[in-house]
């Protein structure tokens, strides 16, 4: 039941870090007129963001992370549920770990 | 005329939080993961809970507490948290007609609880006619109630369990991440984007320590599909 100075800190400012962007983008939208290319920008960026933290992390995993997440996208492709593409990935990864 | 009078009622509260229950089971599995990748990464109890109850935003913790470490990373867990969040940026302006209604603690606590699921439900339910921020707030504040609770016993599991590093539990984050660019994708003006944004990340990755190369590929990605978009047009 611990509590570090640090990890406070830093779950603050993830916090602060997060709300900004909640109540920010509401508040500056707002207010100012907002340039055609940033919300192009801005709309592009997700996508972006989580294929570059997908693939670097695929491609220094092996086999479990290669089958889990093959099995991640099928299972998504096939039911579109996200808890069930979760589930079925982690549950191929876990093949290949119990077969190793 | 009645229109412009806040609404903020609790008819639309509770036809929030009904409309937002089929969403929950999505929840549970994210939230046992981040739980359980919280105490694998030396998180108390306390921590995780609180991490989950203040920022709200479960692809940014899992993001952050992936490359956790002691002390813990206060500059570079927030400046994942603002980039990975950046898209909350653009969802709170579609909700306008309904947020610049309300005042007060409505509005703020409205902002805090919007998250994916509750936004496009709320878009939904606003497109179909419907005039109360309390849908948006209702529908959020029960998703953020179980954010915190599964997050909880994720933290539990994980303590009871004791996974070791390597562990197929710890997948679980990967797999996150992976079904969530499935549901990004819109179509092929994606793909030259996106292609970018993976070649980017991986050269950086292998240049710069830290979460940069996750930034670098997002930026050359976006920069890339606007880029590309200016061209055609």
């Amino acid at each position: 039941m611990s509590l570090d100075p640090w990890v406070l800190a830093a779950i603050m400012a993830m916090a602060a870090a997060t709300y900004a962007t909640r109540a920010g983008g509401y508040l500056v939208f707002r207010a100012f007129p907002t340039p055609a290319w940033l919300r192009d920008a801005l709309a592009y960026v997700p996508g972006a963001l989580f294929v570059s933290y997908v693939v670097p992390a695929l491609a220094a995993g092996g086999v479990q992370q290669w089958v889990g997440a093959a099995a991640t996208l099928g299972v998504m492709a096939a039911t579109r549920q996200l808890s069930l593409a979760i589930l079925g990935g982690t549950a191929a990864a876990w093949g290949v770990w119990a077969w190793g | 005329m009645s229109e412009v009078r806040p609404r903020f009622s609790r008819a639309a509260y509770l036809a929030g939080v009904r409309d937002t229950l089929p969403l929950l089971l999505a929840v549970v599995p994210f939230g046992l993961v981040c739980g359980i990748v919280a105490q694998g990464q030396g998180l108390s109890l306390v921590e995780a809970v609180m991490m989950s109850a203040l920022c709200y935003a479960g692809s940014a913790q899992l993001l952050a507490l992936s490359h956790w470490g002691v002390p813990a990373p206060v500059l570079a867990a927030s400046f994942a948290a603002f980039v990975v969040n950046l898209r909350l940026a653009l969802m709170g302006p579609v909700l306008a007609p309904w947020l610049n209604r309300v005042r007060g603690w409505r509005l703020w606590a409205s902002l805090f609880v919007m998250a994916d699921q509750n936004w496009a439900i709320s878009v939904r339910a606003m497109t179909a006619g419907r005039h109360d921020a309390a849908y948006l707030f209702g529908s959020g504040s029960v998703m953020w109630a179980l954010w915190v609770i599964t997050t909880g016993a994720g933290h539990v599991m994980g303590a009871t369990m004791r996974p070791p590093p390597g562990h197929p539990l710890f997948f679980a984050a990967l797999a996150v991440f992976v079904a969530i660019v499935a549901t990004m994708w819109r179509g092929r003006r994606d793909l030259v984007p996106w292609v970018v944004a993976a070649g980017a990340s991986l050269l950086v990755s292998r240049v710069v320590d830290g979460t940069w190369y996750i930034v670098a590929g997002a930026l050359a990605g976006a920069a890339a599909g606007v880029l590309r978009d200016r061209l055609r047009a």
